[in-house]
């Protein structure tokens, strides 16, 4: 194992090796540029599929760190950087700017991105849109609807990695979930 | 003591049941349609408070019976019913929180909001349902 080979750990803690991790992920993403041909639709089922992801590993989330409902975007965002990160990805987020409608983040280390160099003609790709979907489903599930996008990217020679987040709505669902 | 356990998703549909005792048992309809009755009670309770934020029945005491409801954030309920006055009802329900994360969601198989068809689910509750009741 290089020197690089972290390893991500869970709450639960349970440890699996994060080179196994990155190189399934750039295995799938490599896959899906085989069978869809086009950047821009592999952006699209990355993001589809980590949102089927988000919703699922929401609860997971919310079971095991005994977080309690959070009230707002802001909340929300903070509660996603300070834990979800650091749960799911073993990295630690920190929110740059954050206002009632919009915040961005910084990813201090991304493990998805540890032996990946993007080719020019692939320029359009947003190789870690994976995770975009993931924090989008995830809110989904607690009554928020987000958009988010890579904003800065290191592979495309940005110093860091990082996450726009934008509040469209709060779903005020049928109730149970009615906010007061 | 526990008597049995109710999952309802967030539409509240019967997602899983089970019982735990050999009391008289109620038919497939019988808790499916309690199940969302118990969806819809639930709202009405948390409608009916003067205090906004109130999230709904934690508790129902009858003269024989508890009844234990926990509401998670994404709106799925877990409530168990168990005798009167049991111990550490709440604290078990969270557990099955915590194995329906595990052992459903992350399933690969298992469709969001479809009943629980979930062998390894089912034999981890049982163990935390003997330890529960020891």
């Amino acid at each position: 194992m290089s020197s690089k080979g972290k390893v991500a750990s869970s709450v639960a803690g349970e440890r699996i090796n994060s080179e196994l991790f990155t190189l399934t992920y750039g295995a799938l993403v490599r896959h899906l540029l085989l069978d869809l041909e086009s950047p821009e639709e592999v952006n699209k089922q990355l993001d589809r599929m980590g949102q089927n992801i988000g919703v699922r590993l929401v609860d997971d989330f919310l079971a095991k760190t005994n977080t309690t409902r959070c009230r707002n975007f802001k909340e929300a965002v903070k509660t996603i950087a300070d834990t979800g990160f650091k749960m799911f990805l073993g990295i630690d987020a920190k929110v740059t700017q954050i206002g009632d409608k919009e915040c961005k983040m910084v990813l201090n280390d991304n493990p998805l991105i540890d032996f990946v160099e993007l080719p020019e003609k692939l320029e359009p790709l947003s190789y870690c849109n994976l995770l975009c979907g993931v924090i989008r489903g995830a809110l989904e599930q607690v009554s928020m609807k987000v958009e988010v996008l890579i904003s800065k990217d290191p592979l495309k020679g940005d110093e860091r990695f990082e996450l726009h987040m934008k509040l469209l709505e709060y779903i005020n669902e049928e109730y149970p979930f009615a906010d007061d | 003591m526990l008597l049995s356990l109710f999952v309802v998703n967030k539409s509240g549909g019967l997602i899983y049941h089970r019982n735990f005792s050999s009391l008289a048992k109620l038919d497939t309809n019988d808790t499916l349609r309690l199940g969302s009755m118990w969806h819809s009670l639930h709202a009405i309770s948390s409608q009916l408070s003067p205090v906004p934020g109130c999230k709904g029945i934690e508790l129902l005491e009858a003269e024989t019976f508890d009844l234990h409801n926990f509401q998670t954030p994404t709106g799925i309920k877990f409530f168990a019913v168990a005798e009167c006055k049991s111990h550490g009802v709440d604290r078990f329900l969270k557990r099955v929180y915590n194995l329906y994360a595990d052992y459903v969601l992350k399933n690969p198989f298992y469709e969001l909001d479809m009943p629980i068809r979930c062998e390894l689910f089912d034999l981890q509750l049982t163990s935390e349902v003997t330890l529960t009741m020891n």
